[in-house]
């Protein structure tokens, strides 16, 4: 049975059960410094996003605690400052990307019937490289000022606006580090985006044709076509600054001519595609866990294709809804309204596809499927408050309040990090072979779904009461006190149940219910080999005929098979077999 | 129009709720804030329309087709649907149309905002923003002052509202003042432009909106609503030179003496530094670093001594005088109203 090494137990060996010989811990290691196998990369991936959100997370309890009463003084303005560029910069780029990306590499070889992803040494070099992108972010706590000083993190912000990022106003290294660790994180994600596309491409087993596809590496398909356009500009844009800020060039440097608009239009060319980025493996997992805890297939499957699709080519030209302010004109900003509004109709379609997929169904209040309701629900608010904010005039008032704050965070806690959750209650069997507590999950849930409502519910109200984001403290005359109060109680309720989840996740990895391959009773491949899986995944190459190749095997009277010429043929074919 | 109705309700409720609100966004009190609101009220029913629908469809859907353990087709599968081409195209459509209407109601309030038909009589202030100040000069009256902004009230009836040039000395800035409009950036190398008009006299508070670094929290806004009677008498007092008092003669001798003159100005002196606020009649100011405490001796010599320490991020280096010349510039600061 299981041999109990450190490292195994943080990661999840795959090759537990196999193993009968303790093997030593530096050989352990070498295996996974090594290891180009796809399911152990994504482990790596989740992991390193799980510490690096458990670290980004303190940063927001921090300034919570700083932010519960007004002239507080808990932290400097400096730190302060310090602590939201990390929490936004750790958040976003080591926390969303690598644990989207680690779901991904380990889900969609198995959900395709591959033995691993396209180009394995190249997964392995993109893990990597991002890794050390976020060890050379937080280096800057040591060698910010340069090695023989005090450290200080860059205070920039997570989109650094020129000029606050030029020598004069940033001096030190901090924003080097910030800099340069967005860089190789940029190349590690080129890296696995084309590996995701290459993969999906040509790897998929016999008769999953396009259409056949699941729709979790449909939309990694366009996640990753995604970053493939937008983390372009942002590399780019880094390299502008290094030049500016140690070769003497003037992209961004106003006080010699440049242009801070310039820096604004590159980071957002990048910003908002990255918002898909990370939404579309949330709306991917959605796709997965809702079908099967409805016991029902997804509601119109090429629309949710299209509507995917749709949204990643929308998402390219709205950038500029996060500059209503900055005085483009009125025809720009015109424009930008449209497209940004435009975004609405496929995203409402995938909201009213995922309603009825729900319909007619037999809902499982699993904990995973209690995280994915979360979700949509809170996705809804999020998608509204988006539309308040496309909205020009409106955001002329909202735009940098803590009403964004709120909505952003509506987004990506309200709907991405509620799916990750689901995730992990979802495919957690499938990665360690044991269940997760449900009632310990249970209980991480309504914690959670309290410490949500209560932090982001109410962090819109202070926007509306005129309060900017980034301030490290403010007036007591302003009336925002009592709100932030709300705010930061909910911030530590989160805390609690994010400090339950973990506990669940090591509870059960040794004490948690065997899974068996397919404790869900689900549909796509990944379930129909072990948990964990073999390192070669699959023994035989499977075959599939439709999109739910499980049920047609569990159900051969009715197979899926029957159905799938296209929604208006469907109905014809049931009416002949009646 | 009903739901627009219970928005302001909740509004209203919301700002009496928590006191006085003095940024509220909710209670607009100038030209381009209200067609904000209006517009705001438009939105927040239409979403809140969308909310409800949804939502309720989501509960209902949860609670009717939940798992039931007890009924007889407990071990069955449901009836496998896969789409409905009907049903979906209507909720494409509907959406489609709801944006054009939004769409249509925003185009709208940009254009009036932003090419508003400039009457004769307006106010042209130019607004610099600094790293932590903001700098205000009147050109055609030949004022200049720092933080508190001075405009007349503004008449629907003849209308008298002031136009804002814009740009930064340093960093992006950006302009907010929520009472009055929505808030435009301030950035270096770029001139933007907004106007206000309010229209019953008051102090409109703001304060900058885009993150400029370290003592950005406290960048704070006054905009001073006076009548015509009172803006009249503040631009007279404003103009005139600044005041030399013989009583303060020590505290001017030490000030003209130092740094400070490189970065300050005082109108009719040596001093005609650029690079701080202009304190010609900074007595007359009712707060110091930048609206963030109230403007009493105490609290001035206390930003003098320390810059740093009493508004950290504070470019005004430390002049370590000795408590009795800091006792005397303090004077003659205060004296200059």
């Amino acid at each position: 049975m299981a041999t109990h090494i450190p490292l195994d137990e943080i990661h999840g060996s795959q090759e537990m059960g196999e193993q009968t010989q303790r093997k030593l811990w530096l050989e352990v290691l070498h295996d996974w410094v090594t290891t180009v196998d796809h399911k152990k990369i994504g482990l790596m991936y989740i992991s390193y996003a799980l510490f690096f959100l458990l670290v980004a997370g303190f940063e927001a309890l921090l300034m919570r605690i700083q932010l519960a009463v007004p002239n507080n003084h808990f932290v400097s303005p400096e730190v302060f400052n310090g602590l939201f560029t990390m929490h936004g910069t750790t958040m976003v780029f080591f926390v969303g990307m690598p644990i989207l990306f680690g779901f991904g590499n380990y889900l969609i070889p198995l959900m395709i019937g591959a033995r691993d992803m396209a180009f394995p040494r190249l997964n392995a070099f993109s893990f990597w490289i991002s890794a050390f992108g976020g060890l050379l972010l937080y280096y800057s706590y040591i060698g910010g000022s340069g090695l023989y000083g005090a450290g200080s993190a860059p205070d920039v912000g997570w989109f650094a606006y020129a000029p606050l990022t030029a020598k004069v106003f940033s001096p030190g290294h901090s924003t080097d580090y910030w800099t340069l660790s967005l860089l190789l994180t940029g190349i590690g994600t080129i890296g696995t985006a084309l590996n995701i596309v290459a993969t999906i491409i040509s790897m998929r087993c016999p008769g999953m044709k396009m259409s056949r596809l699941p729709l979790l590496p449909w939309l990694y398909l366009v996640t990753s076509g995604l970053a493939f356009v937008a983390i372009g500009p942002l590399t780019a844009a880094q390299i502008m600054l290094m030049l500016d800020r140690y070769l003497g060039s003037h992209f961004f440097d106003t006080q010699a001519g440049g242009s801070a608009v310039l820096w604004m239009h590159f980071f957002w060319i990048f910003g908002h595609p990255e918002v898909y980025i990370l939404v579309l493996p949330a709306f991917a997992f959605a796709n997965e866990i809702i079908p099967v805890f409805s016991r029902k297939a997804i509601f119109g499957y090429p629309a949710m294709v299209a509507a995917s699709v749709g949204i990643g080519f929308v998402s390219l030209g709205v950038w500029a809804h996060h500059m209503f302010t900055v005085g483009l004109g009125a025809a720009e900003n015109t424009f930008f309204v449209l497209s940004t509004m435009v975004i609405a109709v496929p995203t409402g379609i995938k909201i009213f596809n995922w309603l009825a997929t729900l319909w007619g169904g037999k809902i499982q209040f699993t904990a995973s499927m209690l995280f994915a309701l979360a979700f949509l629900f809170q996705f809804l608010i999020a998608g509204l408050t988006g539309i308040m904010l496309s909205v020009a005039p409106f955001d002329w008032q909202l735009g940098n309040s803590y009403f964004v704050v709120a909505h952003f965070h509506y987004v990506l806690v309200g709907a991405i990090l509620f799916m990750v959750f689901s995730a992990f209650y979802f495919w957690y069997p499938k990665m360690t072979g044991r269940m997760l507590s449900e009632k310990l999950g249970k209980w991480h849930f309504w914690l959670f779904l309290i410490g949500f409502h209560l932090t982001f519910d109410f962090m819109h109200i202070p926007g509306l009461l005129g309060m900017p984001r980034r301030v490290y403290t403010y007036e007591a005359d302003r009336g925002w006190m009592i709100w932030n109060m709300i705010i930061s109680s909910g911030a530590v309720v989160q805390a609690v149940a994010t400090l339950l989840f973990v506990y669940n996740m090591v509870w059960s990895y040794f004490k948690g219910p065997l899974a068996g391959p397919d404790p869900w009773d689900a549909w796509t491949l990944e379930w129909t080999t072990t948990s964990p899986p073999p390192s070669y995944n699959f023994a035989e190459t499977p075959e599939v005929s439709s999109r739910r190749p499980l049920w047609d095997l569990k159900h051969p009277d009715d197979p899926d098979s029957d159905y799938e010429i296209g929604p208006s043929r469907r109905s014809r074919a049931k009416k002949e077999s009646q | 129009m009903f739901l627009s109705q219970t928005w302001c309700g909740i509004a209203t409720i919301m700002s009496s709720a928590s006191g006085a609100d003095p940024t509220n966004i909710f209670a607009p009190a100038g030209t381009p804030a209200k067609s904000i609101f209006n517009l705001s009220m438009l939105v927040l029913s239409v979403t809140a329309g969308i909310f409800l629908v949804v939502a309720g469809i989501l509960v209902y859907v949860l609670f009717r087709y939940r798992m039931r353990k007890d009924s007889a087709d407990a071990d069955q599968e449901p009836p496998q649907i896969y789409g409905s081409n009907q049903i979906e195209l209507s909720w494409t459509v509907i959406p489609i149309l709801i944006v054009v209407m939004l769409f249509l109601a925003t185009t709208r309030v940009i254009y009036t905002t932003e090419h508003a038909p400039r009457p004769k009589n307006v106010l042209e202030v130019t607004v610099v923003a600094h790293q932590f100040w903001w700098e205000f000069r009147y050109p055609k009256l030949g004022i200049v002052t720092a933080n508190e902004l001075h405009v007349p009230i503004s008449d629907p009836n003849h209308p008298m509202p002031t136009y804002l040039t814009m740009s930064s000395a340093d960093v992006d800035h950006s302009f907010w003042v929520p009472r009055l409009a929505g808030k435009t950036d301030v950035i270096p190398n770029k001139v933007n432009t907004m106007w206000i008009d309010p229209q019953t006299p008051g102090v409109y508070l703001g304060q900058c909106a885009q993150y400029c670094g370290v003592q950005h929290a406290k960048m704070l806004i006054r905009v001073y609503a006076d009548t015509p009677k009172q803006f009249a008498a503040w631009v007279a007092q404003q103009q005139k030179p600044a005041v030399e008092d013989p009583a303060v003669a020590e505290g001017r001798n030490v000030f003209m003496h130092n740094a400070c003159i490189s970065c300050h100005t005082i109108s009719g002196t040596v001093a005609t530094g650029r690079f701080a606020p202009d304190l010609t009649h900074v007595g007359s100011r009712d707060t110091i670093a930048s609206g963030s405490v109230p403007n009493t001796p105490a609290n001035l010599k206390r930003f003098i001594e320390d810059p740093a320490n009493f508004k950290p991020g504070a470019l005004m280096p430390p002049m370590h005088l000795d408590s009795h010349d800091l006792d005397a510039v303090t004077a003659y600061l205060t004296s200059l109203k």
